[in-house]
């Protein structure tokens, strides 16, 4: 990549964000919380991969997806499908019925794996499978939709209709997924314990680096013209096309990279949390990931990840004290932030911390010009020699 | 004669909303490098002739073919692509970016997803802004949020877009509506300036501006061609002066 590009991918007004964001969860956050706490914020941080995408469906695209719990939930549940095929050895399920096969399977008298469950049992297959699988049920959703230019409310509406669906199946079809309580109990991934604390610290920081993958890949997309495409379309969709652009092809684009982003999320979820289960999946939880970002500010990558970790903290904190209340706080919230703040912490940083910032650092470096205020430097000290022989 | 000699012919056009016909057998044809001025009552169909044309409404039934390619079938970017532009009633840009990018996307390349993610700002981009952004007066606010500029020069916008793609047919819609004077006269020469090697329809109401631009002119009333001609024979066609003209 040549300096130039790399000059528009990372302006210099953005490194301090990067540096910022890399610092805090790479460093400050894994020394000083325990590890029950990090293992807490890695939990939250999942939640950041959708509210990234939804930066870039929503806030530059203007799909409003109620539905990324669609796409969480299935990475999760492909990487959880592997996981729990490993932990279903004929040795530690030899009590059941029929041994080998998943508890949940057995207590529903199913006699044989399902034949979709059998290419789980291959590592390589699970991790393309995480991202193919949400991805390419994203762009059926996409293309049925997007071709035939529904949009704003409606596709809003339908992709709360697709979660809410794809929850009652999963809850329906207990034999094949688990039903209500997901799929439980993942002990190993390739024989590696991880449930230990080591391994807590290792699929943090791997988490971590994929996040900010992610939020590289978002930033590429953002300071192409694809990124100054969607904005265009978001205003005037009749002018793109008149300009010679296949709107959907763009929308579907657009869409699928938000679904694959969740999907690495729900993946990430399922090894640090050890289960995934239907209430990841559904409407309820997909409304609070657009809340997350919406918090964050929705025109801001790095306004998802901190919108993402602030609400998730109030939540726990919350919910521990006033567990009934907590949903009541949150629908305000929402309202408070759309209504106050439409763009969010993003844009309360932006229009107030930035500026008062840019004059505390314009006073301190006054304060250090002027004389005598100043550290002594060698050049009065010789000047005055020169003057006075 | 054969449609091939025309840059666009139009030809048994008609188009039905729920019964209601708004454009009812339309014919006309345009000539290389020729500006046809369409003039006519409000509801008389003008801006739907431009919609079908340009895709956004689907012909219920009749032809379009620009240079010789039939364009019923086809979808909007790609009617694009085959060289037609269109500029819309109210100025149609986008406000929330910047004068270059609002240009920048109007640049015939990088048009697909993998085109537009890998798009270069290079030198021949760059130039061709600047070039347009100069003809159109706004060379100065190259750097200003669209959304900042007065009504004129939004307009002035739109038409630059269009020059950028290049196209063979150029198609304006009220271009100078809600304009001052000043700015009308420096649309004219803008106009002039641009209609040279393309041709263009322009829809237009002010009979100043028409009188000043039109090679040809159509007047359409309820969906069908009233009269066409120079301005000076349909200006003197009792059939015009009663329905448009005459108050």
């Amino acid at each position: 990549m040549s300096r130039q590009s790399l000059k528009t991918l990372f302006p210099a007004s953005d490194i301090t964000y990067w540096i910022i964001l890399g610092l805090l969860l790479g460093v400050v956050l894994p020394l000083t919380l325990d590890i029950f706490r990090l293992n807490l914020v890695g939990k939250y941080l999942t939640y950041a991969f959708v509210a990234v995408g939804l930066v870039l469906c929503w806030g530059y695209g203007g799909i409003l997806s109620l539905g990324q719990g669609v796409f969480f939930g299935l990475g999760g549940y492909c990487m959880a499908m592997f996981l729990k095929l490993e932990s279903s050895d004929p040795e530690s399920t030899k009590i059941q019925s029929t041994p080998g096969i998943p508890d949940f399977m057995d207590w529903n008298q199913l006699t044989e794996l399902p034949w979709f469950w059998e290419p789980f049992y291959s590592f390589p297959f699970t991790l393309i499978a995480i991202i193919a699988v949400p991805t390419i049920f994203a762009y059926i959703i996409a293309v049925a939709m997007f071709k035939r230019r529904v949009g704003g409310v409606y596709f809003a509406i339908i992709t709360q209709a697709i979660a809410s669906i794809l929850t009652i199946l999963i809850i329906g079809q207990q034999g094949y997924t688990g039903g209500v309580n997901g799929i439980t109990d993942l002990r190993t991934l390739m024989g590696w314990d991880i449930r230990s604390d080591s391994a807590k610290y290792i699929l943090y920081y791997v988490n971590f680096f994929f996040l900010m993958s992610c939020l590289l890949v978002a930033q590429f997309v953002r300071k192409s013209k694809l990124g100054r495409l969607l904005v265009a379309m978001r205003g005037r969709e009749d002018r793109v096309r008149f300009s010679g652009y296949d709107v959907s092809s763009f929308k579907i684009f657009v869409f699928c990279l938000g679904a694959a982003f969740s999907a690495v999320g729900g993946a990430m979820f399922t090894l640090q949390v050890g289960f995934m289960s239907p209430s990841f999946v559904g409407i309820v939880p997909s409304i609070e990931m657009v809340i997350f970002c919406a918090v964050g500010g929705r025109l801001s990558i790095f306004g998802a990840v901190y919108g993402t970790l602030l609400v998730n903290w109030a939540k726990t904190t919350f919910s521990e004290s006033f567990p009934e209340l907590w949903l009541f706080a949150m629908g305000a919230l929402f309202i408070g932030v759309v209504m106050a703040f439409p763009s969010g912490l993003a844009g309360v940083y932006k229009k107030y911390v930035e500026p008062w910032l840019i004059s505390v650092a314009g006073h301190a470096r006054n304060f250090l010009s002027k004389p005598g205020n100043a550290i002594p430097s060698v050049g009065p000290l010789s000047k005055q020699e020169g003057v006075s022989p | 004669m054969s449609t091939k000699d025309f840059v666009l012919a139009v030809e048994g056009l008609t188009v039905s909303f729920d019964g209601f016909k708004a454009v009812n057998d339309l014919s006309f044809y345009v000539d290389e490098g020729e500006i046809r001025v369409i003039i006519g009552p409000n509801g008389a169909g003008k801006t739907t002739v431009l919609d079908l044309i340009c895709g956004k409404t689907k012909a219920t039934s009749g032809s379009i073919k620009f240079r010789g390619k039939e364009l019923t079938k086809m979808t909007e970017h790609a009617i694009v692509h085959s060289g037609v532009g269109r500029k819309f009633q109210n100025p149609s840009i986008y406000e929330d970016l910047t004068v270059f990018e609002n240009l920048e996307i109007s640049f015939p390349r990088g048009r697909s997803v993998a085109g537009a993610l890998f798009f270069r700002r290079d030198a021949e981009v760059v130039q061709a802004v600047e070039e347009v952004a100069e003809t159109i007066f706004l060379q100065d606010q190259l750097h200003t949020t669209a959304g900042l500029l007065s009504h004129g020069q939004k307009q002035w916008l739109e038409i630059g877009m269009l020059l950028i793609q290049k196209p063979d047919l150029l198609m304006l819609d009220e271009p100078v509506a809600g304009m001052s004077v000043a700015e009308r006269k420096r649309t004219a020469e803008l106009l002039n300036c641009i209609t040279k090697g393309r041709s263009v329809i322009v829809i237009e109401h002010d009979m100043q501006f028409v009188e000043d631009i039109a090679h040809r002119v159509t007047v359409m009333h309820q969906g069908k061609t009233l009269s066409e001609g120079s301005m000076e024979r349909v200006k003197s066609d009792p059939k015009v002066v009663e329905v448009y003209l005459g108050h």
